[in-house]
Formats: C-alpha cells, structure tokens, sequence
C-alpha cells in the first residue's frame, strides 16, 4: 500500500479519466437514461426552440438568396468570395477536429478521447453539413449545382480535373461520406444497447433497425474492430488531405495574400485548433447540464486545451511565415497585402484575429486556466470567433486590394450574409439537440472496455 | 424445451470476462467449433480463443482502396484525355500531378465503402431476427452479460452432454435456446 502512495500510477496522479465508482451496468444505464428517460427537459426545448428558429431564419435567408440572386449580397467584382467562402472554411476546420479525435488519438491510443469521441464526430457530420450549404448557395445558379458531378450529360461538358474546385468536390464529398461512415459503424453497437433497453415498443423497434441486428458476438468484434481501425487510419490522412485541398483553393490562385505554399499545414493546423475549440464550446455547457463530470473530466477538458494550445502555436507560426514571406518575396504586391492588413481599412480585423489568436490563448500555458471550465469555456469561443476572422481576412481581405487600384472596392456584409451565417449556426445547434437527444451522446461500449484497461492497469 | 421447437443451441452466462475467455478456450479445447461468445465490448483473445485466426477485413478494404484509385484515375484520364480534350493554357491533357488528389479522395472513399460494407456482410447483418434475442437474459449482452453458446448444428452436439460441459465451466447458469 505505501509503495502504491509513492508511485501512483500515471492515471491518478493527472486525475482519472473515468469516474472509478462506474462498472458496466452503471455507465449503460447512465448514458442510455439521457436518451431513453420518456419526458424531455424543460431546457431542451428552449435550447432547441430557438435553434430550430434560426433554421427558419436560414431558410428565409436561403429563398430570398434564391428568388433575387447574388446581388443581395454585399459582394462585388474584386471580392467575389467573403462571407460565403469564410463560412464554408470556418465550418469545415471545425469538423476536423471530429475526425482528428476518433480517428488519430484512436491511432495513438490516446483513450482518454473515448468519452468526447462520439460527440465530437456528431459535431464534424453537422458542421460539414453546414459548409457543404455555401458551395451550393454562392453559385449564381445554384439549380446547376450537378454540373460538378462528372456524369455522360447530354451537353458533352465536364468538369475540368486541373482546377482545385473539382478536387474540393471530391475532398469534402468523400469526407462527408467517410465521417457518416464511421460515425455509423461507430454507433452500431450502441443502437443495440438501446434496442435492449428501450421500454417503449416503437423506440425499441426503430433502434433494432438501426442496430442491424447487432448482437455482441466475439466474431463480429473482431471483425468490427477490423474495420474500425482500418476507418481511423484512412480518415487520418483524409482529414489532412481535406483541409490541405480547401487551401489550394487558394494557394492555386495568384492573388497576393493567396499564392503561398505555407496554405495546406498552417490551413490544417488552423482547423484542428478552431475544431478543438468548438468541442470545449459544447462539451462544457453538456457535460454540466447532463452530469456528465465522471465520464468527461477535467482531464479531458485539461488534454484538449493543451491540443487547442499546441495547434495554436502552429497557427502563430503560419502568421509569422506569411508576413515574412511577404517581405521576403520582394513582391511589391505581396509586401503591400501585409501593410493593408496592418493598417488597412479592414486592420480591426487582423488586430482582433491577433488578440483572439495568438495573445489570449497563450493563457492556456497556466494550469489554473486549463482546471476552470468557465475560463476554457470562455477562451474557446473567442478562439471560435479569432478563426472565423482568419478566414475573412484571407479571403476578403486579400481581395478587397488586389493588383490594379482602380479596381480596388470595399465589402460590406449586407443583412442577408449575417442572417445566412446565423442560421447554419442555428442548423447546426438543432441537429446537436436533436443528436443528443435521440442517440447516446458518449460510445457506451468503448466506455465499457475503458473500465476493463483502467481496472487492469490498477491491478498491474 | 418442447416438441414443436427444437434446439437452436444452448447459451451459459458468465460472471465476468476473464471467465468466458477461459471457457471459449476449453470449448475450442473440447472440439465445440460452432461456437459464439458475447460480450457487451470487444474482448481482446476472445475470437482467437474460439479458433478464429483472421478476418477478410484488410483484404477487402486493400480490393476496395485499389479499386477506388484506379476509378477516380481512369475516369480523369479518360475526361481530359479522350473524352473532352480541353487546351487549358498548353498544359499536357494527361496532367497526372493535378489527378493526385481526386485519385486519393476516391481511393479512401472506395477503401471505407468496402471497410463498412464489408463488415457488414462479412458479419452477416443486417439480421432483423435471431433466435438469441428470444432468451430474456440475453439483453445483458448489451449491458453486463458475458455469454458462450454453442449451436445445435455443431457435429459433436449432444444436449445431454453440452450440458453438463458448460456446467463443468462453472457458468451463472445453462440456457436452452429454442429454434424460433
């Protein structure tokens, strides 16, 4: 017993990453009760009410986009992509970090990501459905959308390979697929768990469905965690590849500000940092609001804010290299993207990005900071709000001033591009309700096999 | 157990995971091949110790990987180069560093497609109905039910002497699991 006080094994001295007092009928219960517990909470269908109210702000948005044209947007011909594009890309890189959770802290067998991996990867699904609506919307005539899916059309035209928007369609088509995937096969054995549990007939039913017929065979694990592992080792590399393409949209073309190869890892890095941070943005309030403190701790909470800290410095880094380069390049055009960003009609933009980026993060470096889930709850949306003006200030920023000044032009949001914007954030917010209402928000099993390793690393 | 349903197989229940991993291993032992186990994770051994040495899976997902590749490169090819030959500027028509990254795109999506769908079949689901989820207790299999089952088509099957095997095994308790 004293050697045991003298050496606590690595766990105990960081604080568990499970409640020890949970076994597996106890953590079943716990997880399945949120979903299956007849009667919804008061403060659900608030929260829900008002997201689902913003979906209808966003289609109102949507059918006036449709009914009068582009033109209710602010944009014009120097900056032909700004709110549309900021947001695809803001909601993009937050789904990254879904992925980056279930997929490579699987690979580094990291299992402290077993109680955020579920949620996380809800969270990746709906924020690329998010994204995928502004590709769709920005187009001028968005019933034409189809032009990008290489099929033997009638009018001979197909999509052109060499260009990074086709290989954006591929990118982001596949990683929409792949992410539903895994979060499919991820939640199998899960719908099985409520299947069995469910007391209402019709629930019991719809969940054996969805369960396929699952039944925890030892034959079908072995296969099952075959595929699971194979999944996260091609989604890793997927990830990377995805957000690698969303900057070749940009790095491809020759605007300054635009035309520089530190894009694909600094666009990476950017995404896993603004992804991590939306995953504090909700799990805190969740974990709190459902007594979910034993399953995610504070030493999850303390893990993902050194993640959100270590893909913060690479983000320094990137804006470091970019304004280096700009005067390094000699390039009179790329030395005056930077000036204009310094000081610049739009310089709010690139001082907030700094102040949210780089300057109040840094207060993840204290332990204190990291313990508080109000502070991390905190610091993770002005790091939500610092990525979004990264995006714009690549994108319209970058335009707004391009080569020639006679073609130079200011952009303003117009009324429409906020309430588009308000409302994928609604949409987004819905399905989570809706997620984690009618699913098991935390992967019950892998919680179970957790329990099984942490009992055996205490014996050990 | 009655006339009118014969035996699908028998079901012995276990108190804990190390146990039924020890009971599949004498299972296998004894000559049982058409043998399950259940438990509510994946349990590490536990398919090996049934006699299961390997799964189709990297194969099938390796078919589906190349299979992807080689769709998302043939169809560029054939677009840019034979289909719709479009002069861009003089770049060559068969452009195969910009086929990259459509290449890799289709080949991790055809890669998952046969991981999932493979899995799936391989696994032999979806199985609406099963005759293990008309035994009452074998809801805990979801929960904290460690279960072994050995299926009346096994060519050693004797109810008689199954029986008194999984006994020998110290089970929580013996199921007979009707045919439904």
């Amino acid at each position: 017993m004293s050697t045991l006080q003298e050496n606590p094994p690595p766990s105990s001295r960081r604080g568990p990453i499970i409640d020890p007092d949970y076994n597996f009928g106890s953590v079943t219960d716990k997880i399945s009760s949120i979903v299956l517990t007849p009667g919804t909470h008061m403060g659900w269908w608030l929260g829900f009410g008002a997201s689902f109210l913003l979906v209808m702000v966003m289609l109102w948005s949507i059918a006036v986009l449709f009914a009068r044209g582009i033109g209710v947007w602010g944009l014009n011909v120097p900056v032909g992509w700004a709110f549309d594009i900021t947001n695809f890309v803001w909601w993009i890189g937050i789904g990254h970090a879904g992925t980056l959770i279930s997929a490579i802290l699987l690979l580094l067998r990291q299992d402290w990501r077993t109680s955020i991996n579920r949620f996380a990867e809800a969270m990746t699904l709906f924020a690329v459905s998010c994204a995928l609506l502004y590709p769709l919307l920005h187009l001028g005539r968005p019933s034409y959308f189809y032009f990008l899916i290489p099929y033997p059309a009638t009018h001979g035209v197909w999509p052109q390979f060499r260009s990074p928007l086709i290989w954006d369609f591929f990118a982001v088509g596949t990683y929409g697929t792949v992410s539903l995937l895994f979060w499919y096969v991820g939640l199998i054995p899960d719908l099985a768990t409520l299947r069995d549990r469910a007391r209402n007939r019709y629930a019991a039913i719809i969940y054996g469905i969805l369960a396929m017929g699952w039944r925890n065979s030892a034959r079908h694990w072995m296969r099952y965690q075959k595929a699971y592992l194979l999944l996260a080792g091609l989604a890793t590399p997927l990830v990377v590849s995805v957000h690698t393409i969303v900057s070749f949209d940009f790095a491809a073309g020759i605007v300054p500000g635009w035309h520089v190869t530190i894009f694909p890892p600094y666009f990476v890095a950017g995404a896993i940092y603004s992804g991590f941070a939306m995953v504090l943005t909700l799990a805190i309030p969740l974990r709190a609001a459902y007594g979910l403190q034993g399953l995610v701790t504070e030493r999850h909470l303390d893990n993902m804010a050194k993640v959100m800290l270590t893909a913060g410095l690479v983000v320094a880094y990137g804006y470091l290299m970019e304004a280096f380069m700009s005067w390094y390049s000699g390039n009179v055009f790329e030395q005056y993207v930077m000036l204009n960003r310094l000081q610049g009609p739009y310089r709010y933009t690139y001082w907030a990005l700094l102040i949210c980026n780089i300057i109040i993060p840094q207060l993840l470096w204290s332990r204190a900071v990291r313990s508080s889930p109000i502070a991390l709850f905190i610091l993770s949306l002005i790091i939500n709000v610092g990525m979004w003006l990264e995006r714009f200030v690549i994108i319209a920023v970058s335009l707004h001033r391009d080569f020639l000044p006679s073609s130079w032009d200011m952009y303003t949001p117009t009324f429409w591009e906020w309430s588009l914007y308000i409302g994928t954030i609604g949409l987004f917010l819905s399905l989570l309700f809706l997620f984690i209402r009618l699913l098991p928000m935390i992967s019950i099993f892998e919680v179970r096999e957790l329990l099984v390793e942490e009992a055996h690393r205490e014996s050990e | 157990m009655n006339a009118t349903s014969p035996l699908y197989g028998m079901l012995a229940e276990f108190d804990d995971v190390d146990r039924l991993v020890e009971a599949a291993g004498r299972t296998r032992d004894a000559g049982y091949r058409k043998t399950d186990a259940y438990a509510p994770f994946p349990v590490h051994g536990l398919a090996e110790a049934l006699g299961m040495k390997r799964t189709a899976m990297p194969l099938v997902i390796l078919l589906g990987g190349i299979l992807g590749g080689l769709a998302g490169y043939s169809l560029q090819y054939w677009v840019s180069v034979i289909e719709n030959p479009w002069n861009v500027g003089g770049r060559p028509l068969h452009s195969w560093p910009a086929f990259i990254p459509v290449t890799f795109e289709t080949t991790v999506l055809g890669a998952s497609l046969a991981g999932v769908l493979g899995m799936l079949a391989l696994n032999g689901l979806p199985t609406p109905h099963h005759p293990l989820f008309a035994v009452p207790q074998f809801e805990r299999a979801s929960r904290d039910g460690f279960f072994l089952f050995i299926r009346a088509t096994d060519p050693k099957f004797d109810p008689v002497a199954v029986r008194q095997f999984l006994q020998d095994l110290h089970p929580r308790e013996v199921i007979d699991v009707p045919q439904t």
